[in-house]
């Protein structure tokens, strides 16, 4: 159950539109089965009334649309962030990605963000679902209503989130967390162990089931290219489809390369995937290289943070050091 | 109509593979997926698979023709297989629809050989939607998942399974496993039937109704204000359009490595910013003009060029898989104006 209510925020946006702080609010808004939740801007109390929603299945991160909002008002756009989106919003800012002076950050806190998979994974024909607190209760349409632990419905970076602590904002709802020191590093720290072989036929296994469609990239905060190397017909490798059944790893390796050092490990492009891959663990295993190498680095800790792959320090990893750990991988 | 127990199913499956090939939804960890059937691959019970059986017909990626060029000669390679025989079991009655939506724009005039040779050896075996969930809505285009279309439609009960040949294709293949099924009356048919259209009364969506779309209203939708709101979270992503079972539009194009030339086709989405680029640029400049194509196409366009037949068919899979649950009911609900 979240710690705050639908009412507070709803208050919150209310105000801040009728004094003129901002000229729209961007948040959620609800959708036909109670989880369906789509991202959406309010403009008047009196839609934000109607259609606003806040609650365990607004897990899409804002941040990135600030990019086109800000551009669409000479005032302020007021953002709600949980605190694993102030990392991305941090970030953005980082690379000038917006004007921070058209924003009005308010930082609310998360107790996690329930799946939608995870939920119909355990219930055929959703009614309704009910937060108890520690527990879950999905009214099914044919079962009955099935109560299980509010856990077994979280995704694995609500499981492993990385911080209940907002980042930026310049209002804060409800009580400030802490920075966590998750287990998100378990599931890279298996793979890393298996064989080159093992860990080839996991990825092909994966990663063939792409379809391409691009959600991942196009969600991710990190991705915000005018145009995409991959969709530009002049670039010599635009792609539409895939070319043979693991073509699939270069577009998603390149990108993970391409986020490297800037990617907060928000959970993004796993969470949007149609076909469920694990998309997180590929730039987990960035950071957690990084963090070996370089010492510990969170991508938008801090706005102007300089990220490891364009720094320099004198106590840097020697290129042969990261040859040596390729090596023994092999 | 014939019956085969339900302990029997592996045989009826072993029979039709003994045949020709015969694929069917299994379950993987990462939800149902068609796949062909060989001795100890079992039916997945879930409603639906994640990506639609339009595959079958219409693959994501398919190899058209190949060119050879030695000075100013081009040879021109046919390498077309022609398709052996297959099955595809429990297909839904939203996808079997499907099939008639694509037929519509492939096999009319100029035939689409490529997607017709591959029609032409198929048999599509149907199966009714016993438990049918809250994103579904085929009803609203007069689609009846209690009854669906199909070859041979298939019934699935406790103890049996009903199949009843609705085409020459279907009789024929269903006269060739009267070994193994045995003759039945329709009741238990029947009181299926009863019960999946109880059910789907109940379902939140059985209310929705396609009235206020169709023929003749491009002029009332194409300006309207709503697409404005409706498309502005839209990530420009083409997992709708990817996971729909009607979408149909495809790109060509020519991977030359020097020696020879592959001309292929691939998906194509129309929420794309390189869709259907033309010289003079991208018709459609914004985010606000794709999302609307995508869904003036679905309820407008197409029903009006092919008397009235809608190219949505209700599956839900958009609703389920869009990163920000944006979908073809919201769009029907507020534009229709019951938002």
């Amino acid at each position: 159950m979240q710690a705050i209510t639908r009412e507070v925020l709803t208050a919150k946006a209310a105000a801040l539109l009728s004094d003129g702080t901002v000229d729209r609010v961007l948040g959620w808004k609800k959708g036909e089965f109670g989880y369906d939740v789509t991202p959406g801007v309010f403009i008047d109390a009196q839609q934000i009334e109607k259609d606003f929603e806040w609650g365990d299945f607004c897990a899409p991160n804002l941040s990135k649309y600030l990019l086109a909002e800000t551009k669409k008002t000479g005032a302020k756009v007021l953002v709600f962030l949980k605190p694993c989106d102030t990392y991305s919003f941090n970030q953005l800012l980082t690379e000038h990605r917006f004007d921070r002076e058209k924003v009005y950050v308010v930082g609310i806190p998360c107790e996690g963000m329930l799946s939608e998979n995870l939920i119909k994974a355990k219930a055929e024909g959703i009614a309704s679902v009910t937060d108890n607190g520690d527990t879950v209760t999905i009214a099914t349409l044919y079962d009955g209503d099935i109560t299980v632990p509010r856990n077994e419905l979280l995704p694995d970076r609500c499981i492993n989130c990385k911080s209940k602590k907002h980042v930026a904002y310049d209002e804060l709802l409800g009580d400030e967390g802490e920075v966590i020191d998750s287990a998100r590093f378990d599931e890279v720290e298996r793979i890393e162990k298996m064989t080159p072989d093992e860990r080839f036929e996991f990825w092909q296994g994966e990663l063939s089931r792409c379809i391409r469609c691009n959600a991942c990239r196009d969600v991710c905060p990190a991705c915000t290219c005018e145009k995409c190397v991959f969709d530009n017909p002049k670039s010599g490798i635009e792609s539409k489809a895939p070319s043979d059944s693991f073509e699939e790893k270069m577009f998603h390796i390149i990108r993970a390369f391409h986020v490297a050092g800037r990617c907060t490990d928000c959970g993004e492009c796993s969470r949007v995937c149609p076909q469920n891959i694990p998309l997180h663990l590929l730039n987990r295993k960035f950071i957690k290289d990084f963090d070996d190498l370089y010492g510990e680095y969170q991508a938008g800790e801090e706005v102007g943070s300089r990220a490891p792959l364009v720094n320099f320090d004198f106590d840097d990893a020697e290129p042969a050091e990261a040859m040596e750990r390729g090596e023994g991988d092999a | 109509m014939r019956k085969i127990a339900i302990t029997k199913l592996n045989d009826l499956f072993a029979a039709i593979a003994a045949q020709q090939s015969l694929y069917l939804p299994v379950d993987t960890a990462a939800g149902a997926k068609f796949e062909q059937w060989s001795d100890g691959v079992q039916l997945s019970d879930a409603l639906n698979t994640v990506r639609s059986p339009k595959d079958f017909f219409f693959p994501q990626s398919e190899d058209l023709m190949k060119f050879k060029t030695e000075g100013k000669k081009i040879e021109i390679i046919d390498i077309r297989d022609e398709h052996e025989d297959f099955v595809i079991f429990g297909v839904r009655a939203c996808d079997v629809r499907a099939f008639a939506v694509l037929d519509n724009v492939f096999l009319s005039d100029p035939v689409d050989t490529y997607y017709k040779n591959r029609r032409d050896h198929g048999v599509i075996m149907s199966m009714a939607c016993n438990k049918p969930v809250e994103t579904c809505f085929c009803g609203t285009f007069d689609i009846d998942a209690a009854d669906p279309e199909g070859d041979i439609v298939c019934h699935k009960t406790d103890d049996a399974l009903y199949l009843d040949a609705k085409t020459d294709k279907g009789a024929a293949l269903l006269e060739s496993l009267s070994a193994i099924t045995e003759d039945c009356d329709n009741s238990a048919v029947e009181a299926q039937k009863s019960l999946i259209k109880e059910r789907l009364s109940k379902l939140p969506l059985a209310t929705l109704t396609k009235d206020a779309f169709g023929e003749d209203k491009t002029q009332k939708y194409f300006d309207a204000p709503e697409w404005k709101e409706l498309s502005e979270a839209c990530l420009g992503c083409g997992t709708c359009t990817f996971v729909c079972p009607t979408c149909q539009c495809y790109d060509i194009r020519d991977l030359d490595n020097g020696r020879e030339v592959l001309r292929y086709r691939c998906w194509d989405s129309c929420m794309y910013s390189e869709f259907t680029k033309m010289s003079a640029g991208q018709p459609r400049l914004t985010q606000v003009e794709r999302f609307r194509q995508r869904f003036m196409h679905k309820l407008v366009y197409y029903p009006e060029r092919y008397g009235g037949l809608f190219s949505c068919v209700g599956c839900g899979r958009c609703l389920a898989k869009c990163p920000i649950r944006m979908n073809i009911v919201k769009v029907m609900k507020k534009l229709g104006g019951n938002d």
